[in-house]
């Protein structure tokens, strides 16, 4: 028997063996390329969607399914990589805390009303702990920063949390700066990557649109210091910012991708608030209609009266005869005062956009039409019967129209502007990256996709309907996992398309859309 | 909008189920060496499960045959466009078997069976490509079987007896693809029944038209087994009221399909025996598999299976060397029960060929040691279960699957 018992190491080993192997396994080093490209240190570079900041907060699992980590997960399956850390939050409420106290708002999350009907809330199921005193030490090979704009790249002291009250500094990059006088860039470079991607200029152009355009265009301003928020930064200031980046990426024998800057206003914080939502019965229509006849006589009487030309008068009284129609009508905005426009309001045209972040309660009780108070309705009924008002009478139904705030809308010459400075950022991105034989994954073909018909994957169509579209997160700005999943298999398709590289996508339909809670209050 | 989120996560392709067929064929040392076959050996008390009524040509008067496998068993995973590649963990599986007979008189023997016919045991790593389909499953179904077996003539015997099967099953499987709790916890439930059990039976027949030719006949009927209570408990369920999944119970149906056997086996040179077993097994039994949730609120699951009746050729061969070592040999082809298209990951078996080897050391009058080993070869497949949906769109799941199996095996046989 003892003889027999020399062979059970070979017995042993033959249940090893025994593993079921593939003829082509996905897992053996070389079943895919990367072609001339090295991905093992790879380091990606921008703002919020980088990061993977959605729902209006960065999160743990916001940041897990971040573009640049699932892109990283495929890479590892195409060669042997150092790995790829992000700074990750140390929850899934986000929110951060400056010594205690709460800076930044926690992720929103869906949550039913008693009614059945989902709207986004913010979460408030747990308290958030992210304090950014208590900073990371990195490297991280995640350098997406929220709220970063293109000049901020190259910022020093960006990371110093004494800047933060004041705006200096990022409170996100103060977590993992590696010294308080460091620059995003400067962390980037030190380590040495072998492949990046830099998503930057969105910030440059959304603070202002989300502002509704209250910020500055600073075309033709080339000091950065002196920008608002809410301003769109010039294009040459963008442009040598970005030479700069990529200069010093390129610099340390890295090789990488660039990404367009998507168009801002095809997100559904500009596309879901129909700017024709003024939907009235033919009662109210011709009432509506009425209306705006009377402030046009109104109008012309009075100008009349102040010794303007009467077809003068006429002539400009004439746009505020509004007519409205049963069904959808369009809103009203405000406008500067001007010669042509005394009254300082006119109704949108089909291009203009309203925000999210309106109030729709308001926009219900007459805000971006008229708020019709019994007092204007007795007016209306003098004028109505052949009477004259008073001078305080027709007043009060000039008062009565109330035109859109510019802060939520984004008219004809705010969306000129956008465009302007968008198209200029990304013919700069798109020869930056032919200079320097980069690939170049236009994003904002993408978005433009999503926006319009969708992107089709096994389990339907992704398309940018907020809420339900399951492209784009609570905040109407940044992707859902699915959303930055699309993004990743987009860069992935331009890497693969440069670098001669076979790195696999991912199928979108894993990735997750929204996330349900009514942990709100 | 709730409602349309309710039908999202409830499109639950449940996974009570054992694609590939989760019949274990594994009963006895001596028939598996010689590819399965014993519906016409008459050769020891494991006739109690091949067929009984061989048992009353059993020479002595108290045969028992005891013993057990390890099934080392994997499966790898692969899907070439998004390079997720996964190999089950599974933990080793040991059916056991027990067989007994009583000659009571030269024409009557009585017996008793215990075996494990059907079972099933795959390990998937949690939330791999493939988590909304199963996770991890284990399935085991113990038969108990008292028997008779009759010599109604020198060439012809029948023998037969009632079945009873008591089983359990625990399974594991995340909701759909994509929903998760608020830290990012894939939303998953977890079914678990145990002691379900229910009655069955077998008769089966044998035919010596010469000393050295037998021919045998075995069925044994379908058993379903039904579960009612089975625990069903979901976890990492988001706080919503649009995913109300509470813990509840379930019922829900699964069939040990019938099993019809014929066979021959005949002795040549005195030393050599060859045998020759085909199986039917009627898998086509298996159309659907429904899960029936108590909690009103939560929709039950309906998954099409459609399986095939499946077909088994079995080839054996015994060479009696020495007056203490018999060799045994054999091979068998196990044909697949499921159609294209209905390849799931639950027990990921297509058709195999297989390969038995194993040999008897009689230790003494009374006592033999029994070896076996079986080589289980799959090919490697591209394969897609079409059934599981989302949104009332059908979303396949689809890759390249290749399954192992190895299994030794050990027993006694006492005779006396």
């Amino acid at each position: 028997m003892k003889n027999y018992l020399k062979y059970l190491p070979f017995l042993a080993l033959g249940v090893i063996s025994c593993e079921p192997e593939l003829d082509n396994p996905v897992d053996k080093v070389g079943f895919y390329s990367n072609g001339e490209a090295d991905f093992s240190n790879y380091v990606a570079i921008g703002n919020s969607i980088t990061s993977g900041y959605a729902d209006g907060a960065l999160y743990i699992s916001g940041q897990e399914n971040s573009f640049p980590n699932i892109m990283a997960q495929q890479f590892a399956r195409v060669q042997e990589t150092n790995g790829f850390t992000q700074p990750l939050m140390a929850d899934n409420a986000g929110g951060l805390l400056l010594a205690g106290t709460q800076i930044t708002s926690n992720r929103r999350v869906l949550a039913f009303g008693p009614d059945g009907s989902p709207a986004p809330k913010v979460y408030t199921g747990m308290q958030p702990t992210t304090d950014i005193i208590n900073g990371l030490s990195g490297p991280f090979n995640n350098m997406g920063v929220p709220g970063v704009k293109s000049f901020h790249l190259l910022a020093e002291g960006y990371g110093d949390i004494t800047g933060v009250p004041a705006g200096t500094a990022n409170p996100y990059f103060v977590r993992f700066a590696s010294s308080p006088q460091t620059s995003i860039l400067a962390d980037a470079v030190a380590q040495n990557p072998t492949f990046f991607s830099l998503l930057a200029g969105d910030n440059d152009v959304l603070s202002y649109a989300t502002s509704g355009g209250t910020g500055v265009d600073q075309v033709g301003n080339l000091d950065p210091r002196t920008y608002g928020s809410d301003d769109i930064t010039d294009p040459n200031v963008f442009a040598s910012v970005y030479s700069t980046v990529v200069d010093a990426m390129v610099g340390t024998g890295a090789d990488g991708v660039l990404m367009s800057v998507p168009d801002v206003t095809s997100l559904p914080y500009f596309t879901t608030v129909p700017n024709s939502a003024l939907v009235l019965d033919a009662e109210t229509a011709a009432s509506l209609t009425g209306f705006f006849q009377a402030v046009a006589g109104i109008f012309a009487q009075g100008a009349i009266q102040q010794g303007v030309d009467p077809a003068v008068a006429q002539g400009l009284a004439a746009q505020y005869a509004i007519t409205f129609n049963a069904g959808p009508n369009r809103f009203l905005i405000d406008v500067p005062v001007s010669q042509t426009n005394p009254l300082g309001f006119r109704q949108m045209t089909a291009e203009e956009l309203l925000v999210l972040t309106i109030d729709q309660g308001a926009l219900a009780q007459g805000y971006g039409s008229v708020v019709l108070t019994p007092e204007v309705m007795q007016v209306l009924g003098i004028l109505q019967t052949g009477g004259t008002p008073t001078a305080e009478q027709a007043q009060l139904v000039l008062g009565a129209v109330s035109g859109v705030d510019d802060k939520d809308v984004l008219d004809t010459l705010e969306l000129q502007a956008l465009a302007t400075a968008t198209n200029a950022y990304n013919t700069t991105i798109k020869s930056v990256a032919q200079a320097n034989g980069l690939a170049f994954a236009d994003t904002n073909l993408l978005l433009k996709q999503v926006a319009s018909g969708g992107v089709a994957f096994d389990g339907g169509v992704m398309t940018s309907a907020f809420v339900t579209g399951g492209a784009f997160s609570l905040d109407g700005v940044h992707p859902t996992p699915r959303g930055y999943a699309a993004v990743a298999n987009l860069v992935i398709d331009a890497i693969n398309q440069t670098y001669g590289s076979t790195a696999p996508k991912v199928n979108i339909g894993a990735y997750g859309t929204v996330t349900l809670s009514n942990e709100v209050q | 909008m709730k409602k349309l989120l309710l039908l999202t996560v409830f499109a639950l392709a449940t996974a009570v189920t054992y694609a590939g067929g989760y019949r274990v064929s594994l009963q006895g040392q001596r028939a598996l060496a010689m590819g399965h076959t014993g519906v016409a050996v008459v050769n020891s008390a494991e006739l109690g499960f091949f067929n009984p009524s061989g048992l009353v040509y059993l020479e002595n008067k108290l045969n028992i045959s005891v013993g057990g496998f390890g099934v080392f068993s994997d499966v790898v995973y692969q899907n070439e466009q998004t390079g997720d590649f996964e190999r089950t963990n599974s933990p080793v599986g040991t059916p056991l078997y027990l067989y007994a007979s009583y000659k009571i008189t030269d024409w009557l023997t009585a017996g008793l069976s215990i075996y494990t016919p059907y079972g099933s045991s795959v390990d998937w790593e949690d939330d791999w490509a493939g988590s909304h389909l199963v996770n991890n499953i284990e399935l085991a179904a113990i038969y108990v079987q008292p028997l008779v077996s009759v010599k109604l003539s020198p060439y012809f015997s029948v023998g037969g007896g009632p079945i009873y099967v008591t089983g359990n099953v625990n399974f594991n499987r995340n909701l759909n693809r994509t929903l998760s709790d608020i830290e990012g916890n894939r939303s998953e439930v977890t079914a678990e029944a145990s002691g379900v059990s229910n009655w069955g039976w077998s008769a089966s027949a044998m035919f010596t038209p010469t000393e050295d030719l037998r021919v045998g006949f075995n069925y044994r009927s379908e058993i379903i087994l039904k579960a009612e209570g089975g625990d069903a408990n979901f976890e990492n369920i988001p706080n919503s009221p649009a995913t109300p999944f509470a813990d509840t119970e379930f019922s829900a149906e699964l069939p040990m399909p019938a099993e019809l056997t014929v066979g021959l086996s005949y002795q040549f040179q005195k030393k050599w025996l060859f045998a020759f077993d085909y199986n039917m097994t009627f898998w086509s039994v298996y159309e659907s598999l429904d899960l029936d949730f108590v909690d009103p609120s939560i929709p039950d699951s309906k998954n099409a299976r459609m399986y095939e009746d499946s077909s088994v050729y079995r080839f054996g061969l015994q060479y009696d060397a020495t007056d203490m070592f018999t060799l045994r040999a054999g091979y068998y082809f196990d044909e697949s029960p499921v159609q294209e298209g209905y390849f799931a990951p639950e027990t990921p078996r297509n058709d195999s060929n297989n390969f038995t080897a194993g040999l008897s050391i009689d230790v003494n009058k009374h006592f033999a040691i029994d070896a076996s080993f079986l080589y289980s070869r799959f090919k490697e497949v591209d394969a897609s279960y079409d059934y599981y949906s989302e949104n009332g769109q059908a979303v396949p799941f689809s890759g390249t699957y290749k399954t192992s199996a190895f299994i030794p095996g050990l027993g006694i046989t006492y005779k006396l």
